[in-house]
């Protein structure tokens, strides 16, 4: 079985892992022209988002190519009607499909991860290190999945997902294009959904000095909505509000500073008197609430999210074993 | 010994209901032709004792084993499916290194030389075969895996009538040189004429007869004579068909008993045409057809 399985699967695999490869040169060559650089604009920009889209491309392209013809190609060629009539159960001929493709799959994403990750390591430092690139630090959901182990999670999951759609629709391009929906549905939810509440997050009652504020969020009317404060730099912030003396909420901010910025057409606001005026908050005891992840928790959370994605695997297999007895 | 034994057994897809009632007792070593037209269920039947459909109703015993139940039963059966399909981006060679590697029981110097006998070149992708060749590899993975019960599902429908012969042909001699049981399917009687010894029947998703091929055309007589009610035969000439003119009656009876009526001029039947009799007369004799056997 491992032998057919093996000449069936060589060309997409390789055809998977030479793409890699040249991905990996690529890396290893403009590599180490990064050590040591505080600036990373054009050539260092451009790829740096090239190799974003590949560690998010890469679990996809898993799933649909690999995962989905797995099943339905042997179906829709009538060939499942030789291969089951062998002396292996169809049980052990899509256990070694999917074993095979599973730790092909591990492997792939295990090794961009690798590369990539090495390869951005000084910009990830310098992100974490600046407060202001808070959105690119290794933590942030825009980045998370494109580095650690969680992405060989992600592809183990869309290869198996490939496959179960297609044992279900039995139809290779229908199953492709589902396959793609459910996956991104898949990718963009867990962030939202899943991600910050596996963890108890940090919490922290932040009082507004006036220095720390770093944001002022106001509506066309002149009315000031909410304003930020400092974040903790590496971390994931999940919220960053106003709350009164008694722990609730405020949007918009009280009365008392909506004086603070000059109406409309009375010219720029000066930062210090506006920044001046918004400190009565603390004096009305008001105070800035905190609720992130630190930096610390990457490791942790990739761990998590790693196993959920495997446990979210090993029910679609389950799936497809209990469906695989009603194919013919 | 039983080749393949059901029990009132029916498989219903969706809505439509393809095999019904279907009780069989088909004997090992045996060359058995199933026949029936188009949409029969003669398909079903056989993916059933394939175990690649699971019943609706009733069972099926195959090689004394439920079809499909693991390795020891799967070794014991070889099934070449309709359309004889085969992996047409691997070459002739490794669908016999599929074979060698998926069998335990696999015998490589019969395959080898199977596929040397028929002229097929190994390094050839299955997928540029011809019709005929493609029906001889899928053939030659059924037999070299040595089972004890073939199953073919229309096999030669593809086929052109040379090629068609041959196949026949070949098949036969494999047959005869192994002992295996094989069951056919086809829709076409002349094709099972010359190689089946055993039949089945089937119309309309029920098994309308079966039984040997000798016996059958033994106790399966035409009869012609003067225009007569058909209600004067004798209680054992059950009615397969029928037909009168002004002045003649021709009917198709079966008995096991002899022909005594002087008023009856008696005709021997071929295969083809007994099969036609009950395929076109789907109704006909139907209760006493258990009487059989």
């Amino acid at each position: 079985m491992t032998w057919l399985t093996w000449r069936q699967f060589r060309i997409p695999a390789l055809a998977v892992y030479a793409a890699l490869a040249a991905v990996g040169v690529v890396l290893a060559i403009t590599g180490p022209d990064l050590v040591g650089r505080t600036e990373f604009t054009g050539d260092a920009e451009s790829l740096y988002t090239g190799t974003m889209l590949a560690m998010y491309l890469l679990p996809a392209v898993l799933g649909v190519f690999w995962g989905v013809p797995m099943v339905t190609r042997e179906l829709e060629t009538g060939t499942h009607n030789l291969v089951w009539n062998q002396t292996v159960t169809r049980g052990r001929w899509l256990a070694v499909k999917l074993g095979t493709g599973a730790l092909a799959a591990a492997l792939a994403a295990g090794l961009l991860s690798l590369a990539v990750g090495w390869w951005a390591s000084p910009i990830d430092t310098m992100a974490s290190a600046q407060p202001e690139n808070a959105l690119w630090t290794r933590i942030s959901p825009a980045l998370f999945g494109a580095r650690g182990i969680a992405p060989i999670g992600y592809a183990v999951f869309a290869l198996v997902l490939g496959v179960a759609v297609g044992i279900l629709l039995r139809r290779t391009v229908a199953a492709m294009a589902v396959t793609l929906v459910v996956f991104a549905a898949v990718q963009l939810l867990v962030p939202v959904l899943v991600r910050p509440y596996v963890l108890p997050a940090t919490e922290e009652a932040v009082t507004i000095t006036g220095e720390n504020i770093t944001r002022i969020t106001g509506n066309q009317a002149g009315v000031i909505e909410s304003i930020d404060v400092a974040e903790p730099s590496g971390a994931w912030v999940l919220t960053n509000e106003t709350v009164d003396p008694s722990g609730a909420a405020v949007s918009p901010l009280p009365d008392a500073v909506q004086g603070c910025m000059p109406a409309p057409g009375e010219g720029l606001p000066d930062r210090q008197t506006v920044v001046g005026c918004l400190t009565q908050l603390s004096d009305l005891g008001y105070q800035q609430r905190l609720e992130y992840h630190r930096a610390d928790d990457f490791w942790p959370l990739q761990w998590i999210e790693t196993a959920f994605f495997l446990a979210l695997s090993a029910l679609l297999a389950r799936f497809c074993f209990r469906r695989l007895r009603h194919l013919s | 010994m039983t080749a393949l034994r059901a029990q009132s057994l029916g498989k219903k897809y969706k809505r439509r209901w393809a095999l019904t009632g279907c009780t069989l007792d088909v004997p090992a070593g045996h060359v058995t032709g199933l026949v029936g037209p188009n949409g029969a269920g003669k398909s079903t039947l056989l993916n059933l004792a394939a175990g690649m459909l699971r019943p609706t109703t009733g069972t099926i015993e195959v090689c004394g084993g439920v079809p499909g139940s693991g390795p020891a039963q799967l070794a014991k059966v070889g099934f070449v499916a309709q359309n004889t399909p085969v992996y047409a981006g691997l070459t002739v060679d490794e669908h016999l290194r599929l074979g060698a590697h998926l069998n335990p029981s696999w015998d490589d110097a019969l395959a080898r030389r199977r596929v040397a006998g028929l002229g097929l070149d190994t390094a050839q992708q299955a997928g540029k075969l011809s019709g005929g060749q493609r029906a001889q590899l899928a053939l030659t993975l059924g037999i070299a895996k040595r089972p004890e019960l073939l199953l073919l599902d229309e096999p030669v429908a593809a086929l052109d009538p040379l090629a068609r012969r041959d196949f026949l042909a070949d098949l036969m001699e494999t047959v005869a040189e192994h002992g295996l049981s094989v069951v056919l399917s086809s829709h076409l009687v002349s094709d099972l004429e010359r190689v089946c010894d055993h039949l089945i029947v089937l119309v309309e998703s029920q098994v309308r007869i079966t039984g040997e091929v000798e016996g059958l055309l033994a106790t399966h007589h035409r009869l012609s004579g003067s225009r007569r009610d058909l209600d004067t035969l004798p209680a054992d000439q059950h009615v397969v068909s029928a037909s009168h003119t002004d002045r003649q009656t021709t009917v198709l009876v079966r008995t096991e008993a002899p022909i005594l009526d002087p008023g009856w001029t008696v005709g021997r039947l071929t295969l083809e045409d007994l099969v036609l009799a009950y395929m076109s007369n789907p109704t006909a004799a139907r209760p006493a057809l258990e009487v059989l056997r």
